[in-house]
């Protein structure tokens, strides 16, 4: 199924090839949990700090979160601001 | 001791200079900086004193780790009555001028009166002297601070300066230092210019000293900036990307207001974020972001150095502004970009080095800026009373039009120059500013983060995300998780955020520090460097009484619980597409609580019973 996967800050270079700034179309298999796609694209776990799909924080245990088609995964490293 | 335990105190209407000691009594109740210097406006003005009138008076106040090894330790900050808001104002500055004032002896400068003719006050250690400065009024921050510099000949002279809209009378002028660093918020550099005090030039070569027991300060000082190096964000995150790495993250997680706060979600929000600050231009093949900076004895170093693509129609003919100089942070970036639908980074930073320039605080600017443009939009403000500017909403045309006009003073300027709650109650629209206690919102809407909105409706200047930043906590997970839309637990959270950072701002630090440090990491450097037993429940104690005589001296001039609100769009138009469609803020949920556990009355009066126990009676 094609699903979408984005990457912010230092964690842009593990994105594959591709033309757009932080998303990209990705294919998965039926049943891919948040976590199989973080170590299919090689997150370091301690870097996948924020984690969303379609912009609602994923809270529960990321191997229990299965995707749906056309989801958002949206994965930023430890930052802050203010 | 790391106080110098000395305060100058200058009399503008009689030009009169005299040193007095600190109030040490006072220093052990509330520490430095933030709260001592509120202390001191509470104890010498009337609450009720016009902002702008002599008898209000003017302190630049430092903390007791200013100019000590402490990491981030070379804050200052601007206290005095707010002339935008009719309350407290204090306004927070890195750089390196909060260091020099320590170095030449002084832990804070009370200013009384109005001079009769502009001047500049000069610190040479123990030459204190109060200067002509006609030549310099009229002149930008920028402009004024050279020409000081050229004057006195030495390159290590630190500056606090204000700008051209300060001297009109705008009433979001800041205090410049250092160039591109400011004491930014509620009009502090409006009460500077209102008192003929164009700047303050300071050198200081004799040295912190006096820390109570050295050996063990330089333990826990050395303890702090391991935890800041190994943290990730602190070691990592902000050094790379600064502040500006939010753009996109509040963006997805449907919290960036956007055109005015009547969106939430800009589709524009990755062309002005961090990410894009890094990307090469076509131009020159440069990225946007020269380098990254720090303040005096910083160890995070999350400052942005930018520079303007020299071919953007904003700088083409103006060389003055094709080097590097002061880049977007994340608040300014949200209200010159996101707030005015505008997606143009190089438009953003150019504005950016104008407010820096000339001292205007970008966020109120900015968000005055939108709701002219909404007013504009809406038809209530004609292109004649624009100057001819076409005000609409994602025009970078028009935003470099606006600071130019402010920077001016044309009569449009001016108009923008009252700030958003004015001007919308000039153009019958007072519902179009989006504002607390007359001060514009941060970057952060209270509908999509339920906690942030109470940390603005209470604040005590005023809308402000520095005040009580639950950001940390209700999307970057610091110091843990909480959720986002629910309001449970938020006034807990906010009060608790709210009394740690009145302590961070009245030690010296950098309120940045928190994301790395607890207040066990903070308590230790305060006790080691301070006489006293400052343990973490005093510090917590102090923070907490700085609030409460900060909200003291506002409803002594005038606030009710009926301003502790936000502008009916956040509490009634809920979001209207994204992740947090569908959410207005539940500030009425929260805001009794808030009262009961912050022990006040259901009208927001601290009781007795606080008062008594904080030592406030």
């Amino acid at each position: 199924m094609k699903m979408y996967l984005e990457l912010y800050a230092s964690l842009m270079h593990l994105l594959p090839p591709g033309t757009s700034r932080h998303k990209r179309e990705i294919k998965v298999a039926e049943g891919t949990s948040v976590q199989n796609v973080i170590d299919q694209y090689h997150i370091p776990l301690e870097s996948a700090h924020i984690v969303l799909v379609n912009g609602v924080f994923v809270c529960e245990d990321r191997n229990q979160h299965i995707l749906k088609e056309q989801d958002v995964l949206s994965i930023w490293p430890p930052v802050a601001g203010g | 001791m790391s106080w110098t335990r000395k305060i100058l105190r200058v009399n503008l209407t009689t030009g009169s200079i005299a040193t007095e000691p600190l109030n040490m009594e006072w220093a052990n109740a509330y520490l430095g900086q933030r709260g001592l210097a509120t202390k001191y406006l509470v104890e010498e003005t009337d609450p009720n004193v016009d902002a702008l009138s002599p008898e209000n008076i003017f302190i630049m106040a430092t903390g007791p780790l200013t100019g000590t090894m402490a990491s981030t330790g070379g804050r200052y900050s601007v206290i005095t009555k707010s002339p935008l808001t009719g309350a407290i104002a204090c306004s927070n500055s890195g750089g390196f001028i909060g260091n020099e004032f320590k170095n030449a002896g002084l832990d804070m400068i009370i200013f009384e009166g109005k001079s009769p003719t502009p001047v500049y006050l000069y610190i040479e250690n123990d030459i204190v002297e109060l200067k002509p400065a006609d030549d310099l009024w009229g002149k930008s921050a920028w402009e004024a601070d050279a020409m000081i510099h050229a004057k006195h000949q030495d390159p290590n002279l630190k500056i606090a300066v204000v700008g051209r809209p300060a001297e009109a009378g705008c009433l979001y002028a800041s205090v410049m230092n250092d160039l591109h660093r400011a004491a930014g918020r509620s009009g502090v550099g409006t009460v500077m210019a209102s008192k003929n005090l164009k700047a303050v030039a300071v050198r200081g070569t004799k040295g912190v000293k006096g820390l109570d027991n050295p050996a063990e300060f330089f333990k826990t000082v050395s303890d702090g900036k391991k935890v800041l190096a190994d943290n990730a964000v602190t070691g990592e995150g902000l050094p790379a990307y600064g502040t500006q790495v939010l753009m996109n993250v509040i963006n997805g997680v449907g919290g960036l207001p956007a055109r005015n706060m009547r969106d939430v979600g800009f589709e524009g929000a990755e062309n002005i974020s961090a990410e894009a600050m890094h990307e090469p231009r076509a131009s020159d093949g440069k990225p946007n972001l020269t380098t990254n900076g720090a303040c005096f004895g910083c160890t995070i170093a999350c400052g942005r150095i930018s520079t303007v693509d020299k071919t953007h129609f904003s700088v083409k003919d103006k060389p003055q502004y094709h080097g590097a100089s002061g880049g977007l942070e994340y608040e300014a970036a949200w209200s010159l970009g996101a707030d005015t639908g505008i997606d143009d980074i190089d438009a953003l930073t150019y504005v950016n080095f104008i407010c820096n320039e000339d001292g205007l605080d970008p966020i109120t600017f900015g968000c005055t800026v939108a709701a002219a443009m909404e007013l504009f939009e809406d038809g209530k403000i004609s292109l004649e009373e624009t100057g001819g500017i076409e005000l609409r909403f994602g025009s970078a045309e028009a935003l470099v039009a606006s600071v130019e006009a402010v920077v001016a003073g044309t009569e449009f300027g001016k108009i923008l120059g009252m700030g958003s709650k004015r001007m919308c109650e000039k153009y019958d629209a007072p519902e179009l500013s989006m504002t607390v206690k007359g001060q514009e919102f941060p970057a952060y809407d209270p509908r999509g983060i339920q906690g942030i909105g109470l940390a603005y409706a209470t604040s005590n200047r005023g809308a402000c995300h520095l005040r009580g930043y639950t950001i940390a906590s209700e999307i970057l997970g610091i110091p843990v998780k909480t959720e986002q839309a629910d309001s449970d637990g938020k006034p807990e959270l906010v009060k608790a955020f709210q009394d740690a950072t009145a302590l961070v701002d009245s030690a010296g630090l950098c309120i940045f520090t928190t994301f790395a440090w607890g207040m066990e990491d903070i308590a230790p450097q305060i006790d080691a460097a301070c006489e006293g037993d400052w343990s973490v429940d005093k510090c917590l104690e102090a923070g907490e009484r700085i609030w409460n005589m900060e909200r003291q001296y506002n409803n002594a001039a005038g606030f009710t619980a009926d301003d502790d609100t936000l502008p009916k769009r956040l509490l009634k138009e809920a979001i209207k597409s994204g992740p947090t469609e569908g959410q207005v803020s539940k500030l009425g949920e929260m805001l009794p609580i808030y009262y009961e556990v912050r022990g006040w009355t259901p009208q927001g009066v601290p009781t007795p019973d606080t008062l008594s126990r904080l030592g406030l009676s």
